[in-house]
């Protein structure tokens, strides 16, 4: 198996501890004048998107870990599986656990282009476009004229999904909403 | 590492920083010109290097490192009859780099003979005023050090380790613990220079121990970066065997690569070594703080990445 010494740390790589994949965000050298020289690092892990500092003693070694992020179209779900295609022309398909897309479901419908990351080919992060464009699938019916700041009504996407809307919005509007907030920006251009 | 030249050609320093290199320089000749004390020059490449497991040399191809700081050498010139001595010189440490450091740097060494830790850290304040202007100095024992940023006591093992498994170390070395919370608490100091003072007896490196068993070793720091690491120097040549022992015996733990004792250090402290002290400064770093700079390489004409 690869590994990485200390002084190969670089922003971006991905190293394996304590079993799970994470990236690389930060790496300091660090030496008392007469003492031990560390290596202190901030890590992403990959499978939880907690971050994590570790100090290690310089030139001590990590495994590397096989991580690859890459871009997929979703496609469908069935009752245990989110199943993706990669964008790269090979077509090839992976099947995602639905633990792995249970923060993002609401965004998911047909086409979206989402970030996959895959650990030893097995996908364990799927992270939505920061806008999707989504149809409502049901809301109240509309009222016209009402522009009272702020008042808003709940809409139903085909995902699932609820989100608060304004009151003029019908269903069959094309949304655009923020998939780090979950709140909606505006209606999108047909 | 030949695709990147055209953007690794140019210096990591601007042209300012050039000139105020060469100030500081000139101005640091003056300062022991001033006080009597005689510029030397001695080897950068020899044939030994120090024991200390915690600095690497680089080895040179044929036998022989290329010097981690001219102690050695100068510490035999104090043994042979010279008077107080200085050098302005470049120092190699193998796999040292970072945003403060970089495997090559230059060092202000000086011995003062005669000197106890007391009168050299004056001097030292004297240096560093004529080269970043003059301000006050504040004193810190290593202990104190440590019970104000975490606060532990350095005889609690158990909570040494526990601070130090918060800054994310794993296992159960007490020094790499020791030595990780005194990095964090020094880089965290706000005072603008603070000597660092009563170092334990364990971290004496060449210092001699002071009776209630600390060692007799100071160091500056400015800004939160370690300046200068001083001694009153050990002059026992059988204490120096020892600690080259103990030494070997730690690099054995370490699975580090075995260093041979300096037998050219041992039989000049055997001859006898006048009572000194003596300190290194880290020129590249006051370079840096005089700029204002966030990384050394902008006090450096090339880092590591360019050279």
């Amino acid at each position: 198996m690869a590994s990485y010494s200390t002084n190969e740390f670089r922003v971006g790589l991905k190293v394996l501890l304590e079993g799970d994949p994470c990236s690389i965000l930060e790496s300091e050298f660090v030496k008392p004048g007469k003492g031990q020289a560390f290596t202190r690092v901030k890590l992403r892990n990959l499978k939880t998107g907690r971050v994590w500092e570790r100090t290690f003693r310089s030139g001590d070694a990590i495994e590397a870990a096989d991580v690859l992020e890459t871009e997929m179209e979703f496609l469908y779900s069935d009752s245990e599986f989110w199943h993706f295609m990669r964008t790269d022309g090979s077509y090839e398909q992976t099947a995602v656990p639905a633990a792995v897309v249970a923060d993002c479901k609401p965004w998911l419908h047909e086409q979206v282009r989402c970030g996959v990351t895959l650990w030893n080919d097995a996908a364990i992060a799927v992270t939505p476009p920061n806008f999707v464009e989504i149809e409502v699938a049901q809301t109240e019916p509309g009222v016209r004229g009402d522009t009272a700041q702020g008042a808003t009504k709940p809409a139903t996407l085909p995902t699932g999904a609820t989100i608060k809307v304004p009151l003029f919005v019908e269903v069959g509007d094309v949304l655009r909403i923020d998939t780090r907030t979950g709140e909606y920006v505006g209606r999108a251009q047909r | 590492m030949t695709a990147d030249a055209h953007l690794r050609w140019r210096p990591s320093c601007n042209l300012n920083a050039l000139r105020v290199r060469a100030e500081m320089l000139a101005a640091a000749r003056t300062f022991f010109a001033a006080r009597k004390v005689l510029e030397v020059q001695t080897p950068l490449a020899g044939r030994h290097t120090v024991t200390d497991p915690a600095i690497a040399s680089v080895p040179l191809p044929d036998s022989g490192f290329l010097q981690t700081s001219p102690e050695h050498h100068m510490k035999r010139l104090l043994a042979a009859g010279a008077p107080s001595i200085y050098q302005i010189a470049p120092a190699f440490r193998r796999a040292e780099a970072g945003r403060w450091h970089n495997p090559e740097f230059t060092l202000i060494e000086w011995y003062r003979l005669g000197f106890d830790a007391e009168q050299l850290m004056d001097e030292v304040a004297d240096l560093v005023d004529t080269l970043l202007g003059p301000t006050d100095y504040e004193r810190r024992t290593y202990a104190a050090l440590l019970q104000d940023r975490f606060g532990v006591d350095m005889a609690d093992n158990d909570a040494t380790l526990e601070r130090a498994h918060g800054l994310g170390l794993r296992g159960d070395d007490l020094a790499d613990a020791a030595d990780l919370l005194v990095a964090d608490a020094v880089a965290a100091i706000n005072a603008e220079r603070v000597f660092v003072t009563a170092y334990p007896g364990e971290q004496a490196a060449l210092a001699r121990r002071n009776a209630d068993g600390t060692a007799a070793r100071f160091e500056l720091v400015v800004r939160g970066l370690e300046i200068a690491n001083g001694y009153d120097e050990l002059t026992d040549a059988e204490e120096l065997e020892t600690r080259m022992a103990e030494d070997a015996e730690r690099r054995l733990a370490r699975d580090l690569p075995p260093v041979a004792p300096d037998a050219t250090l041992l039989a000049a402290q055997r001859h006898g070594l006048p009572a000194c002290a003596g300190v290194a400064v880290g020129f590249d770093r006051l370079v840096a703080l005089r700029l204002g700079a966030d990384t050394l390489a902008e006090a450096m004409t090339f880092d590591w990445r360019r050279a």
